[in-house]
């Protein structure tokens, strides 16, 4: 109900607007109905897929391992934790030149863009969870017998994943917008290139927005799956323990 | 009233004074750092507690009960003074002494098995899972192995727990308010449950509560603790055979005796 006034309020101002180019809904569906036949645009799909699964990943696997270290050496921390805060508020974006030169324009530089949008947000989503496990789970793995390495994996590893999943759907999110905005500038392929195309080729801002839609939509689907997944895991532990 | 409680702390009559001294704590002193000034929370505690006692612990909540606990399993190094287990200076925590925490410790993310085998990792599976029935038995949680903890009640949690602890098969076990959480008629059950678990297993037990009647029903010896700095006040022999009547006259008047020993460590 509520979407159909927004479609219709926008059909409405863009009517009020003839001379602009920007395309009311019912263009834009025309243009996404235009996309599909040509089989182009799951290719693009399944590009910008690709380079959030491979920048996403990398970065799951290192920060991780990384940020369970550092989060149970307290004086790594101390050592890191500086380079972390001025690495922080410098955006993904700054870094597509340096992307562009080291790994010139390609699949390379958008995963690496990526990875460096994910990498941070995680590291630090970890070493504020190891920071909050009780220290009855860790007293008690200890008092077991493990050492630091069976302990990360046993203990500290399953405490934080109920954060870790908050974390994970966050940097998710954020990977899909890093994706984007490299595909606008770092390689020819993918959603965010066939934005800046379809406007280059003769602004064809119906195509432009049809995009747009298209990335909310594959957004939300991605996000819908890391939220199943968080769901399970939380079922699991229960509800109480989540905090 | 006092003359009762010195009758009792003299004889040493439940433990045989033939037992093996297991654990000694040795002139034990812990100062913790708060807007860095040195408080004094233990000062100079001597205990000695023989293989397979069962010791309470009691005193008012801060008086450093937890503490000195944790310093004997162990987790919090002393700041004077020293724990022997056997003879050897405690450094650090041990398998073969195991503490159990208030049903918080139990894993979440394990099933009521997992918990119970968590300390079994160099079994091989077929003898981690024979000992992980055996003690899911003992505790009596039969038909729960593949439960998740927040499925399970609090008293089930502390058996769990428990449980964990009795698989590694360790010498000694220190309880901290295990069931301090729990409702008073399942506090009374598990109370029962771990007297038999204690009697059939032998283990050393140090066991702290705030609870009087819980001391006197539980314990081979009760070890009143005093507040700022903490103290061993006194230590009362429970020269009551088990099960307890705890309606004798022999009872009341030990509870009372304690009653009494700790009415005074409030007035302080
Ligand atoms: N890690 C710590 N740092 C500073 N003070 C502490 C610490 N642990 C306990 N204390 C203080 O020591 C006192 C005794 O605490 P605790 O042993 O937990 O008492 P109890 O278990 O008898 O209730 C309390 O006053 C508490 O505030
Ligand atoms: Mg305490």
């Amino acid at each position: 109900m509520f979407a159909a006034a927004l479609l219709a309020a926008w059909q409405l101002a863009v009517s009020l607007h003839p001379h602009q180019l920007m395309p009311g809904p019912w263009k834009t569906a025309q243009g996404i109905a235009d996309l599909f036949p040509h089989g182009l645009i799951a290719k693009y799909i399944i590009a910008s897929v690709f380079r959030v699964t491979w920048g996403f990943f990398l970065a799951v696997l290192l920060a991780i391992p990384l940020g369970l270290a550092i989060g149970w050496y307290q004086r790594a921390e101390l050592a890191v934790n500086p380079i972390l805060q001025i690495l922080r508020p410098i955006s993904p974006l700054a870094w597509i030149p340096i992307a562009i030169l080291w790994f010139g324009v390609g699949d390379m530089a958008a995963i690496f863009l990526i990875f460096i949008g994910c990498f941070l947000p995680l590291l630090l989503a970890v070493i504020d969870a190891v920071r909050a496990v009780p220290a009855v789970y860790i007293n008690a793995g200890r008092n077991f017998g493990l050492k630091p390495v069976a302990l990360m994996r046993r203990v500290l590893y399953p405490a934080i994943v109920p954060r870790l999943m908050t974390g994970l759907r966050i940097t998710l999110g954020i990977a899909w917008l890093v994706v984007v905005a490299a595909e606008m500038i770092a390689v020819n392929s993918g959603l965010g290139f066939l934005i800046v195309d379809a406007r280059n080729a003769g602004n064809r801002y119906d195509l432009v927005v049809a995009g747009m839609v298209i990335i909310g939509v594959v957004g939300l689907l991605l996000d819908y799956g890391v939220r199943s997944l968080e769901r399970t895991s939380s079922l699991r532990w229960g509800f109480e323990e989540k905090r | 009233m006092t003359s009762v409680l010195a009758g009792s702390s003299a004889a040493g009559a439940v433990p045989s004074a033939a037992t093996p001294i297991k654990l000694r704590v040795e002139n034990l002193g812990i100062s913790f750092q708060r807007d860095g000034v040195l408080m004094p929370v233990l000062g100079d505690i001597n205990l000695e507690v023989r293989d397979g006692e069962f010791v309470c612990l009691l005193g008012p909540s801060g008086c450093g009960k937890s503490t000195l606990l944790n310093a004997m399993a162990g987790f919090l190094q002393p700041t004077s003074g020293q724990v022997l287990v056997d003879g050897e200076a405690v450094r650090g925590p041990d398998p073969r002494r195991i503490f159990v925490f208030q049903e918080r410790g139990v894993f979440p993310w394990l099933t009521v098995a997992g918990n119970i085998g968590f300390g079994l990792g160099k079994l091989s599976r077929e003898e981690r899972a024979k000992r992980v029935q055996h003690y899911v038995q003992m505790v009596g949680l039969e038909g729960f192995e593949s439960s998740y903890p927040h499925e399970l009640s609090g008293g089930m949690k502390q058996r769990v727990e428990v449980a964990r602890a009795l698989a590694v098969n360790p010498d000694v076990m220190f309880l901290d308010e295990p069931f301090g959480a729990l409702d008073s008629i399942t506090r009374m059950i598990m109370r029962g449950e771990l007297l038999q678990i204690w009697q059939a297993e032998r283990k050393t037990i140090l066991f702290v509560t705030h609870d009087i009647d819980e001391a006197v029903q539980l314990a081979d010896r009760v070890v009143v603790l005093s507040a700022r700095p903490g103290r061993i006040q006194r230590i009362v022999n429970v020269d009551l055979p088990h099960p307890r009547d705890i309606s004798s006259a022999r009872y009341l008047e030990l509870r009372d005796g304690i009653l009494a020993e700790v009415g005074l460590a409030h007035r302080i």
